[in-house]
């Protein structure tokens, strides 16, 4: 790949994403607009994440790679391979062992530490966006800090369903200021995101947006005093490794109805059951 | 005993494997040469070059070989080589009024200084499969004797709207200053409201499929800006570039063109008297289908300019250039095919709690 800079990007182009970040670091929670170039891969796919990820590897990162909380779905791979290609950087599956995390969809269950960058893939950067289509009303929206909109339509959800109907992409405070997105991890993960110890970069390519949560920040998932926000629960643990409280993957194993419920975090998932192997002889 | 599933990276090498072979066909039929598409599939390079943002036949060719004949993955690859690419300066303004022509039509003065230039246009043939055609070496043009013009095309002619302007009848248009920055909207995100530098990028960038329907839009109703195609010229010119340590132009290429000229009709407003006003499109090889859409669309898209009310889609600025653009919207619908177990499972979790709660 010697036809290409280290990481793809040619230097004034990571120069360029890196200044976003900064600006992004320094107003958690605010999409700064960028660049956003054409990558070698699809939008949709991650060209975002792809992109903040090119901008703040070096050569001394161990970079890890998950979608779905998996290393070794597809896109994850691919992606993987992209910067095996690109970077030749050491990669590993270990949540605790990576300097540098790219993810789409899910945190990983293992915590999170200080020296560690967790790069989100994002599709739609806008919390607003489904409330108002237009970014020019929502940026004027986001400058006045007029979230009234969302409010009510958490109201509305709770007075009709009992619940706020939304899974995953449950929107937050930053920093008590700024409504952010946190990509569609399920809601699940939004406490994970609350005072961080690790920096947590957004990367949106189609839509040329980069936001952050700088390291300890507050993120505050919407809720009701009267109506506290609650994550998903299994009244089960998984069902290879054991474990109880984390976000399990639903597997249909037969057609007559059979379930099975597992870790969506593989690597959680096999060190569990490797330290279990190891206790029993 | 359920195993999680493994073995992404095989399947992708596999998948790879059986797109090369595929994408070769049979191999007792020869392989396609890039000099067979960019000679005989030009139509197809045009767009490519065009919505891929970078005139190089080649590139174009290949990436058409490369994308089995699918023409927006042919953008994409070219796209995504482009923006790989130092961009070492800004070219000046390419001077359609010098173009060597091709093809030069209005449809809106029976003759014009010029004359009317047909040149080569389906739009007169009659759509019957050509069977001759099927196979190779009956195609009746074969040692056919070459067209003759009955007078030589000589020098620059000049453009049917500049006739318009001279009488007042039509809005003059101003060049920039030429040492105004021109928007990049490979480099830069769109902002609103756009200018017309970045709009017009994003236009010739834009979906030809796209571009046609909002164009095609506009003449039944929905924002009608009474359009007269004044003048539709194809053909080369050249591409100067002021090199910075000489501060005089040199030619660095010659490219082939469409360019439209829309003009339209004005009821005024109150600070402009009535006159015709004007839409642009212009694309890169032979695209008169899409320099025209351009053209419709560009003049629905300055109603804010001129004071026109906006109520129809194409008039909708944030609309238009937010999704013409086929590599975003192709990958961005495509994506739903990539695994969303994790949400899903989220929506299962609450459509369960819910339908439990409704006693379902």
């Amino acid at each position: 790949m010697s036809a290409y800079n280290f990481a793809f990007l040619d230097e004034q182009t990571k120069r360029m994403i890196r200044r976003a970040i900064l600006k992004a670091v320094a107003i958690p929670g605010y999409q700064v607009p960028f660049g956003s170039r054409e990558m070698p891969l699809s939008y949709g796919w991650g060209t975002g994440g792809v992109q903040v990820t090119a901008s703040v590897i070096g050569p001394d990162d161990v970079l890890k790679v998950i979608d779905q909380g998996a290393d070794d779905t597809t896109n994850a791979v691919s992606i993987r391979q992209f910067f095996v290609r690109t970077t030749g950087v050491r990669t590993t599956t270990q949540t605790d062992e990576a300097s540098l995390i790219q993810t789409r969809h899910r945190i990983p269950e293992t915590p999170l530490a200080a020296d560690q960058i967790v790069v989100f893939q994002v599709p739609i950067p806008e919390p607003l966006r489904w409330l108002e289509p237009r970014e020019t009303e929502t940026r004027t929206m986001h400058a006045l800090e007029e979230y009234g909109a969302m409010w009510v339509r958490l109201y509305e959800d709770i007075t009709r369903h009992g619940h706020v109907e939304t899974a995953y992409d449950y929107p937050v405070v930053v920093n008590g200021r700024y409504l952010m997105r946190p990509s569609p991890i399920p809601k699940f993960d939004n406490p994970k995101l609350d005072r961080c110890p690790a920096l947590l970069l957004f990367g949106a390519g189609r839509e040329k947006r980069i936001y952050a949560v700088p390291p300890h920040t507050t993120v505050r998932s919407l809720d009701f005093e009267d109506h506290p926000f609650t994550v998903e629960a299994w009244d089960r643990p998984c069902a290879l490794c054991g474990a109880s409280g984390v976000f399990l993957d639903e597997i249909i194993v037969d057609d007559k109805g059979g379930r099975m419920f597992v870790c969506s975090d593989t690597d959680y998932c096999a060190r569990r059951r490797q330290a279990c192997d190891a206790e029993t002889p | 005993m359920y195993v999680a599933v493994k073995g992404g990276e095989q399947a992708i090498t596999n998948a790879h494997r059986l797109l090369a072979e595929d994408r070769r066909g049979d191999p007792a039929v020869p392989e396609l040469t890039l000099a067979q598409i960019t000679g005989q599939l030009t139509l197809a390079v045009d767009r490519v070059m065009t919505e891929g943002s970078c005139y190089d036949p080649g590139l174009a060719a290949l990436a058409i070989k490369q994308a089995r004949g699918d023409l927006l993955e042919a953008i994409f690859l070219l796209r995504a080589y482009r923006t790989t690419l130092p961009r070492f300066g800004v070219s000046r303004p390419i001077d359609t009024g010098a173009m060597t022509l091709r093809r030069r039509i209005s449809a809106t003065f029976k003759d014009v200084p010029g004359g009317q230039i047909l040149g080569p246009t389906f739009d007169y043939t009659h759509r019957l499969l050509d069977f001759d055609l099927a196979e190779p070496g009956r195609d009746a043009t074969d040692g056919a004797v070459e067209p003759t013009l009955d007078a030589a095309i000589g020098g620059p002619v000049p453009r049917v709207i500049d006739l318009l302007d001279r009488d007042g009848l039509i809005e003059t248009e101003d060049p920039d200053a030429e040492a105004q920055p021109v928007a990049d909207v490979t480099r830069e995100p769109l902002a609103f409201p756009a200018g017309r530098d970045a709009r017009l990028q994003n236009l010739a960038r834009g979906d030809e499929g796209f571009l046609l329907a909002l164009g095609y839009s506009t003449q039944r109703g929905y924002g009608r800006n009474h359009p007269f195609a004044g003048e539709i010229r194809q053909g080369e010119v050249a591409v100067e570039l002021v090199p910075e340590e000489l501060g005089f132009a040199i030619t660095i290429a010659e490219i082939t063109v469409t360019e439209c000229q829309m003009v339209n009709q004005f009821k005024g407003s109150a600070a402009a008297p009535p006159q015709f006003t004007r839409g642009y499109g212009l694309a890169f090889g032979h695209a008169e289908r899409k320099a025209m859409a351009m053209a419709l669309v560009d003049r629905a898209l300055r109603c804010r300019e001129l004071a026109e009310t906006p109520a129809s889609p194409a008039q909708d600025e944030e609309f238009v250039l937010y999704h013409s653009d086929n590599v975003e919207a192709s990958g961005f619908v495509q994506h739903l095919k990539l695994p969303h177990h994790v949400d899903f499972q989220s929506e299962l979790v609450l459509l369960r709690t819910l339908r439990a709660e409704a006693g379902a």
